[in-house]
This record gives C-alpha cells, sequence and structure tokens, in this order.
C-alpha cells in the first residue's frame, strides 16, 4: 500500500543507530506540547508515495547506509501499517536494518485484526525506538491529548516479540523533568529484557517557529531550553529506576 | 650508498630521481591509533604565542604589518629571519623578518604597486621605472597581446579571474628532492637534461634550454639561501629534522619568487616518515622532538605571506596562501600510506589550534585503516580544518605519489604542473544565450550578435541550443585568453625554482574552469519543467524572469535535473578539448569557485532560477543555497554524478553541518544515548 509521506532525508544521524534513510510519514493522532514537528500532525497532508519508489531512493545511496538502515517515523507510523509492512518487506530482502520511531499510541490490543498485521509488520521489524512522553496516566493527557495505556502495553507486546527496543524520552524543564516519575519511567521500562538503548534528549525550542508559521499556538511559549549538562542527571535517574527494577527482577 | 642513506632500503631511487621509489621502498604503513601522539613543547608554546601576537598585531594594524618596498625577492635576495633563533628548530621567512610581505613585481609591476598602496606602503619609484621601462612584466605582456574581444570579455566577467595581473601558482616543486639528494646531485642532474637536449635550435628546444639554465641558477641560489641560515644543502639530509628542513627551504625558495594563486606543498609527511622512522630505531630523537620539527614546520607555514590588493583577497576570500600538503591515501601495491607522519601532521591542529592554512587535505579511500578514519573524523568535528579528497577516484588517473595543488588539482609530483585558468561563467553565458551576447549587466555586445530568444516563454530547445552555440564561443575566447596568459607567465615570470625540483619533460595540464553550474542546470530545469516568462528593458534585453510552476532542483538526486548539470560539464569540456592550447597542454576543467562565487555573483544578473541579479552563485559544485531538501546524501549523490573523467582538475563541495548533527556521540545536541544498561 501506498504511504502518506511528510518528507525523505537521506542524511539521518539520530534516529537509530549509523546512518540512516529516514522516512517521515505524515499524520499523527498525538499533539505533543513539545512537539517540533507540528507539519506532520494532519492526517490529510502530504504526498502518496509507492514503498518501491521511496525504497529505489534508498538503494541509489546504499553505500552511505552501510551501517545504518531505514527508520520510519513522523507522524505517527504505526498509523500506517499496511504501507511499513511493503517496505520493509523490501527493505527485508536485501537484509536491511529496519526501524520504526512511534510513539505507540497506535497499538490497541483489542483490535486482532490489526494486531494480527503488527504481528506481520514485527517479523520485518529490527528495532523499535519507543518514545514514552510521561509515565503518569494523568499527566500523559495532559502533555499529549492521549491516554498512554497503550503504549505502556505496546512496550510488553515488544518484549514479548523479542523485538530490540530503545526507549526515548525528552526532558521538558517543569514537565518531564520530575525526578519521582523519572524514576518510576526507568523501573518501569527496566521490567523488559529487550531493551537495548535509553535515549534522553533535553527539550529544544528549535521547533516554535514552526508553530509561528502554521498558526498554531505554541503550548510551550517561554519555556526554556532543557540545560544540556542537567540532563545528564536526570538520565541517571531513570537508569537508577532501571537497575532497583533489575535488581528486584533480573531481566534474562 | 650515500652515508646519509644508511639503513634505508635501496633500488631505482639511489641512481636517478625517483622520491617515490624510495618512499615504497622505506615507508612503514601505521595501522595504530593517536595514542602515540606528543603534546606541544615549551619552545613550541613560546613561538606560537609569538605568532599569535604577531597576527594580533597585524589585524590590528589593517591586515598587513611590513612590507618590502625596495628590495625586489628572489631566493637569494634577503638574509636570515628568525622568530627567536634560540626555539626555532625549523628556520626560514621569506623576507628577513617575520610578516614582513615580500615585493615581487614579475608577475605585473602596477598590481605590485597597487598592494603596497592600498596598504598605506609606497614602493620604490626607482623599482617602479625599472619594471615599467627596463623590464616587462607578465602583466604588460598579456595586455600587449590581447585582442579586443578579451578585454571586453574580461571587463564584463563572462570569463574572470584570470590569472594575468598576479602570479598562476599551482606549480608543486617536488620540495623533497631537496632532501633526499641534496643540491649539487640536483645540478648534476639538471646539467645532464641541459646537455640531452636536441642539437637542433627549434623554439622549442631553445626555450628548453634557456629553461634548464634558470633552473641551474636557482638550485645554485638555494643553496646560498640555506647557507645563511647554516645549513649545508648541497648534501642529502641525514635525519629527520634536516629532511624536515631541506623539504621547507625548497618550499620557502617558491614562495619568495613567487606570489602564486595557489602555493601547494605536495605530499611529503609519508616521506619524511621514513627517516623519522629511522631516527626512532636509532635513538636519534624521541617522538616529542619529532612533533617539534612538524610543529615548527607547520608554524613557519602558516606564515607564509603575500602582499595582495583588496581586490584580490576580494576573489579570494581572504588572504589564502593554498599550502595544500595531502596526506595519507592508498598505494598502487594495495598498501595504506598512512604513517605515524600522517597522524602528526594533524596532530598540529591540536598543538597549534586550529587553522586553514596549511590546508591539510586527506585522500580518502574506503582503505584506510580504521584508526586513521577515526583521528580524521576527530580532528574534522574539533578544528573544521580538513580537506577531504577521494582518492580511490584520483589513483586511477595519477598513480600513488600525486598530490593536490589549491583545494582539488591534482598532479604526479614533480612530472606534472598546470597552467591555472580561473573560469568561465556559465550563468552569464547562458543570459548571453537569451540575449544575443548583449551584457545584460552593462547593456554592451560583448559576445557574438547571435540571434536572441523571442515570444513570451521560454522554451527549453531553442534556449538550449543557443546556450550550446554560445559556451562554444565562450570556450574559444576563453583558451584563446589562456594561450596568451600561460605564454607570457612563462617568458617573464617564470616559476624556476619549482620547475628545478621537476623532471625535464613535465605534463601540463592547460586547466579551465566553470563557474555558476548549479544556477545554469536549475535554470534549464525551471525552463523545461516549468514556465519562465522573460521580462524585457525597454530596449528588449532580458532581465528578469516570472517562473511559474516547481521544477525539479540540482542537489536531490533527481536525474532529470542532475542529468542536465552533467550534460552541461560535457559539453563545456568537449568545445574546450576542441582548441589548440599553449604547449600543448592537456585540458582540463575544474568545478570548484570555493571562494570567488560571491563575486561571480555580483557580475551577474538576474536568472531564470530564480536567483536574484547580485546574488552570490554556490560555491564549487554546490547546490544553490536551501535548494537541497532531501538532506546531505541525496545533495553529495548529486555532486557525484557529475564526470571527473570532463572536470578532471576536480570538483569541489562543500559542506557544513553542525557536530550534532553527525550523530549521538555528540551529547550537547542530540541527547545522550546509553547502550549499555547493565553497568
Amino acid at each position: 500500500m501506498n504511504g502518506r509521506i511528510h518528507s525523505l532525508e537521506s542524511f539521518g544521524t539520530v534516529d537509530g543507530p549509523g546512518t540512516r534513510f529516514v522516512v517521515f510519514v505524515q499524520g499523527c493522532p498525538m499533539r505533543c506540547a513539545y512537539c517540533h514537528n507540528p507539519d506532520t500532525w494532519p492526517m490529510n497532508g502530504g504526498t502518496m508515495m509507492e514503498p518501491e519508489y521511496i525504497y529505489e531512493q534508498y538503494k541509489r545511496n546504499k553505500p552511505f547506509y552501510e551501517n545504518g538502515g531505514i527508520t520510519v517515523t513522523g507522524g505517527e507510523p504505526l498509523m500506517q501499517v499496511d504501507f511499513l509492512i511493503d517496505l520493509f518487506t523490501l527493505a527485508k530482502k536485501d537484509g536491511v536494518h529496519t526501524c520504526i520511531d512511534s510513539s505507540g499510541i497506535a497499538f490497541k490490543p483489542g483490535n486482532t485484526e490489526w494486531i494480527k498485521k503488527l504481528d506481520h509488520l514485527m517479523t520485518l521489524t529490527d528495532l523499535v525506538m519507543l518514545d514514552i512522553k510521561h509515565i503518569d496516566p494523568e499527566k500523559h493527557k495532559e502533555l499529549t491529548g492521549q491516554p498512554n495505556d497503550g503504549i505502556l502495553a505496546f512496550a510488553e507486546y515488544l518484549d514479548e516479540k523479542g523485538i530490540d527496543m530503545w526507549i526515548r524520552h525528552v526532558v521538558v524543564p517543569g514537565i518531564t523533568d520530575d525526578d519521582k516519575y523519572l524514576f518510576k519511567l526507568g523501573y518501569f521500562i527496566g521490567q523488559f529484557a529487550n531493551l537495548k538503548a535509553l535515549d534522553v534528549l533535553p527539550y529544544h525550542t528549535m521547533g516554535e517557529k514552526k508553530y509561528e508559521e502554521l498558526g498554531i499556538p505554541y503550548k510551550l511559549a517561554g519555556v526554556p531550553a532543557m540545560d544540556k549538562g542537567k540532563v545528564v542527571e536526570k538520565k541517571q535517574v531513570i537508569l537508577d529506576g532501571i537497575k532497583k527494577r533489575r535488581s528486584e527482577e533480573p531481566v534474562h | 650508498m650515500r652515508p646519509e642513506w644508511k639503513d634505508f632500503v635501496g633500488g631505482k631511487w639511489d641512481s636517478e630521481v625517483n622520491v617515490r621509489d624510495f618512499i615504497q621502498k622505506n615507508y612503514t604503513p601505521y595501522d595504530g591509533d593517536e595514542s602515540f601522539l606528543a603534546g606541544p613543547t615549551q619552545n613550541t608554546k613560546d613561538l606560537w604565542a609569538q605568532v599569535l601576537d604577531l597576527q594580533k598585531k597585524e589585524r590590528e594594524a589593517g591586515g598587513v604589518l611590513d612590507m618590502d618596498t625596495k628590495v625586489v625577492s628572489t631566493i637569494t635576495s634577503h638574509g636570515p629571519g628568525y622568530l627567536d633563533k634560540s626555539k626555532e628548530t625549523i628556520v626560514g621567512f621569506q623576507t628577513d623578518k617575520p610578516f614582513k610581505r615580500s615585493l615581487q613585481p614579475y608577475g605585473g609591476i602596477r598590481m605590485a604597486e597597487k598592494a603596497c598602496a592600498d596598504n598605506g606602503y609606497e614602493v620604490d619609484p626607482e623599482i617602479s621605472e625599472f619594471f615599467s621601462t627596463h623590464r616587462k612584466t607578465h602583466n604588460a605582456g598579456c595586455f600587449d597581446a590581447y585582442n579586443q574581444e578579451m578585454r571586453a570579455c574580461r571587463t564584463a566577467h563572462i570569463i574572470t579571474g584570470l590569472p594575468d595581473a598576479y602570479g598562476r601558482g599551482r606549480i608543486i616543486g617536488d620540495y623533497r628532492r631537496v632532501a633526499l639528494y641534496g643540491i649539487d646531485y640536483l645540478i648534476e642532474d639538471k646539467q645532464a637534461q641541459k646537455d640531452s637536449t636536441g642539437r637542433v635550435m627549434t623554439d622549442d628546444v631553445i626555450r628548453l634550454r634557456e629553461e634548464l639554465s634558470e633552473q641551474i641558477t636557482a638550485l645554485k641560489m638555494m643553496k646560498e639561501m640555506a647557507a645563511s641560515y647554516g645549513c649545508d644543502i648541497s648534501k642529502p639530509a641525514a635525519n629527520v629534522q634536516e629532511a624536515i628542513q631541506w623539504t621547507y627551504f625548497g618550499y620557502l625558495c617558491s614562495v619568495k619568487e613567487q606570489n602564486g594563486a595557489a602555493m601547494s606543498l605536495g605530499r611529503t609527511s609519508t616521506f619524511l616518515d621514513c627517516y623519522a622512522q629511522r631516527d626512532l630505531a636509532n635513538g636519534t630523537f624521541t617522538e616529542e622532538q619529532i612533533q617539534e620539527f612538524v610543529d615548527h614546520f607547520i608554524m613557519k607555514l602558516r606564515c607564509v605571506k603575500f602582499a595582495r590588493t583588496p581586490e584580490y583577497n576580494q576573489i579570494f576570500a581572504g588572504d589564502p596562501v593554498w599550502v595544500t600538503e595531502s596526506l595519507g591515501g592508498v598505494g598502487v601495491d594495495g598498501r595504506h600510506m598512512v604513517t605515524k607522519m600522517s597522524f602528526r601532521y594533524l596532530h598540529t591542529l591540536e598543538n597549534l589550534g586550529a587553522s586553514p592554512e596549511p590546508n591539510l587535505t586527506v585522500l580518502w579511500s574506503t582503505r584506510l585503516p580504521e584508526n586513521w578514519k577515526k583521528y580524521c573524523a576527530k580532528i574534522s568535528i574539533t578544528t573544521s580544518s580538513i580537506q577531504y579528497e577521494n582518492d580511490d577516484l584520483m589513483r586511477v588517473t595519477h598513480g600513488d605519489d600525486y598530490g593536490i595543488a589549491c583545494c582539488v588539482s591534482s598532479m604526479v609530483i614533480g612530472k606534472e604542473m598546470q597552467f591555472f585558468g580561473a573560469r568561465a561563467n556559465v550563468a552569464k553565458c547562458l543570459l548571453y544565450a537569451l540575449n544575443g551576447g548583449i551584457d545584460e549587466v552593462t547593456k554592451k555586445q560583448v559576445g557574438p550578435k547571435y540571434r536572441p530568444v523571442e515570444g513570451d516563454v521560454l522554451d527549453y530547445d531553442d534556449v538550449y541550443s543557443k546556450f550550446i552555440d554560445m559556451l562554444e564561443w565562450q570556450a574559444d575566447v576563453y583558451v584563446n585568453t589562456l594561450n596568451i596568459i600561460h605564454y607570457m607567465h612563462d617568458k617573464y615570470c617564470y616559476e624556476r625554482a619549482e620547475m628545478a625540483l621537476h623532471d625535464r619533460d613535465v605534463k601540463r595540464y592547460f586547466a579551465t574552469g566553470v563557474a555558476g553550474l548549479s544556477i545554469v542546470a536549475d535554470s534549464l530545469s525551471a525552463i523545461k519543467y516549468a514556465k519562465v516568462e522573460p521580462i524585457r528593458d525597454e530596449d528588449g534585453i532580458i532581465v528578469d524572469f516570472k517562473t511559474t510552476g516547481d521544477f525539479p532542483k540540482y542537489g536531490n538526486d533527481d536525474d532529470r535535473v542532475d542529468s542536465i548539470a552533467q550534460d552541461i560539464v560535457h559539453k563545456f569540456m568537449t568545445a574546450i578539448r576542441r582548441h589548440h592550447t599553449y604547449r600543448n597542454g592537456v585540458p582540463t576543467t575544474s568545478i570548484l569557485t570555493i571562494t570567488s562565487n560571491v563575486t561571480y555573483g555580483k557580475a551577474t544578473g538576474n536568472t531564470p532560477d530564480g536567483r536574484k541579479k547580485g546574488q552570490p552563485f554556490a560555491p564549487g559544485a554546490n547546490p544553490m543555497h536551501g535548494r537541497d531538501t532531501h538532506g546531505a546524501v541525496a545533495s553529495l549523490s548529486s555532486v557525484s554524478k557529475l564526470p571527473f573523467k570532463d572536470a578532471q582538475d576536480g570538483i569541489s563541495n562543500t559542506f557544513t553541518i553542525i557536530p550534532g548533527a553527525l550523530g549521538k556521540e555528540d551529547q550537547v545536541f542530540a541527547g545522550d544515548i546509553e547502550i549499555d544498561l547493565n553497568k
């Protein structure tokens, strides 16, 4: 199936291991206050592209991606599972490393039809980077406009499937930097054996300009960028949470 | 074998001038990392502080600290100069003191006068009179021979940056020969070459014999100059310190006599490492001492200065010398050519701090050792001071002892040289094609009076065929102008020091260049894929364009437009190849306007791609700024499609990226990733 695509980036270095070809899909149900790609929100924008065309763009410059692969981000990739299956089927035929950067918001355990497709997709996926915005259900809703129960369930699902998982977390001053919740986040993800990396990102204000251009009010106006030194401390709190959980129930 | 060559493996090199053979027989590839490197010594720190202080004073003085106005610079014109004699392990300045710029009028007396005047100095009137009345210069020769059309094209900047009033540069002497053989042997060799010329005195033979005599004179003067610093370079260098010093003396002689557009060093590091390895093995010097020699050598190269005018500095964006040194690469036998000395050269950027000079250029191959690649990347990120060139591409043509002159011009050291030819402004040529040879800025008829385009919408086939016709004309006037320039440069401003360190029969590249490639590619693409309406002024001259609709832009890995760029390069080169070239030079083209893109933009009107009059061109073969929207790989792919066989003098791409965008290693921008969660 064709994908609804926001843009293609030929030189992705921060979206998974190595240098990667990055596909930004169009459309996301989340409205994260700090989202720096609000232009990818609408479900009806973007350009329709064939998986074959996109994979061809990757193949043209394959030598650059020898230590990397393809990452699909967005937008929310899991809103377009059929497209992902087609794209990753092409990639896996050539042994290309595949990665999905997702918020997990699309994960609906009750929808068996959809889960069946997801099961299929996971056989073609090497890595999922799961961005957990907030561990607390209420705070999550405040921040993103959506509940987080499905997201946390998605992490469990990935663990069951044995799909490598990186957890990403953006630290925003005064919003997602509370040690209590950071520790709790660590404690939650510490249970998963498939957890391979923790990527803690400092909030930056570079997205604000896009909001102006799009005429969308910026909810975090006035919130300063996260101090880069402090992020290292915050990461340590999450790591402490992970260690606590693992000392209680070792993972294998 | 000579005593200075003790412990070296012999070969062809010990009975003929053959530096490459010496290197191949004696160098030690190094696969390790940078941990062996030594920091700066106290003497190095003291000397560098002195240089920084002089740099500061020079800036405060408005860009020039001191100029010689009385002594015409030759190899032996000035006595020795020092920073602090007691601390310098490598010595030698262009004049009798550091930061004093030499007077070099052979390229053109007016340029020399202006360079002085613009900086508040005045050339000794006797010298001015001598070079205006009694001794002709290169510049005067060119203007004696130019025809009206050439002058008009020069003024209109459709051919531009021509080396007719300044030194052409771009010739790299094999300075290593001084170290390996000593001057006496080189003089004997040149004498034998002179005795071997043809006996029938044709123009070519007469010129060759005169040039060889000039070269022998230069060699004798080198010896004399070195002696003034207390060094006897008649014999080969006996250790690494001498080898660096002798090599530097060779280079120093060339910058004493030539104020060239690029005065590059060559490929010296792996050669010098043969000496360093021998000295380390014999206990002659420690690593710290050897690094000190290298630091002092590089420091000297950073102090090379020329007297130049503000206009010159505008063309070249600053005051560059282009002391390019080529590092690394892979040998034709498959062994990589990275040595400890390659690391030591890059390490100077840490010991002395970042600097654009010397232009340290890594000959990149996928087969380079991993530790070297990592060190290069590290130094690139911390200093932004490394240039990269594709060795895998160039080795095929040039083997494994070539070097880069200026930024991208490759040539086999001591065996090949080039006639530098500045550039043809192809963006302006496209506008001439539209306007039937009338310049869009001055409204004068500069090019041939071909039929201009008619109608309200530009038609691709019509514009393309007119453009190719105009390109033929441009190549014609361009090559003929260069023929005059190089004839006169050889005659009045011959590079005897550099050529003394070449073989007798050199291959001469006849270099040309194009500016504005991405503008023409995008403009033709706009005409082909969008709707472009020309806007004419009251005289019917097209001065602007209205473009409706989108079109593919060069820099996005899109074959529809990238193929246009390829085609232009090929057509241009084909047109150049049709012409007679001075001294049977082998024609080449470069796409490398790294710095002069701003000046060329100023002289060029509105273009159909949407670029406004006066706006800068993209540098080199770069896509136009902001038009490459698919990321760096797509942008680089467009550039890499340009055919090297049609642009053998080099294709440059300027690449800037914030460190954070290079990946997660940089913790400042990209977050802090924890991979091992079990620690």
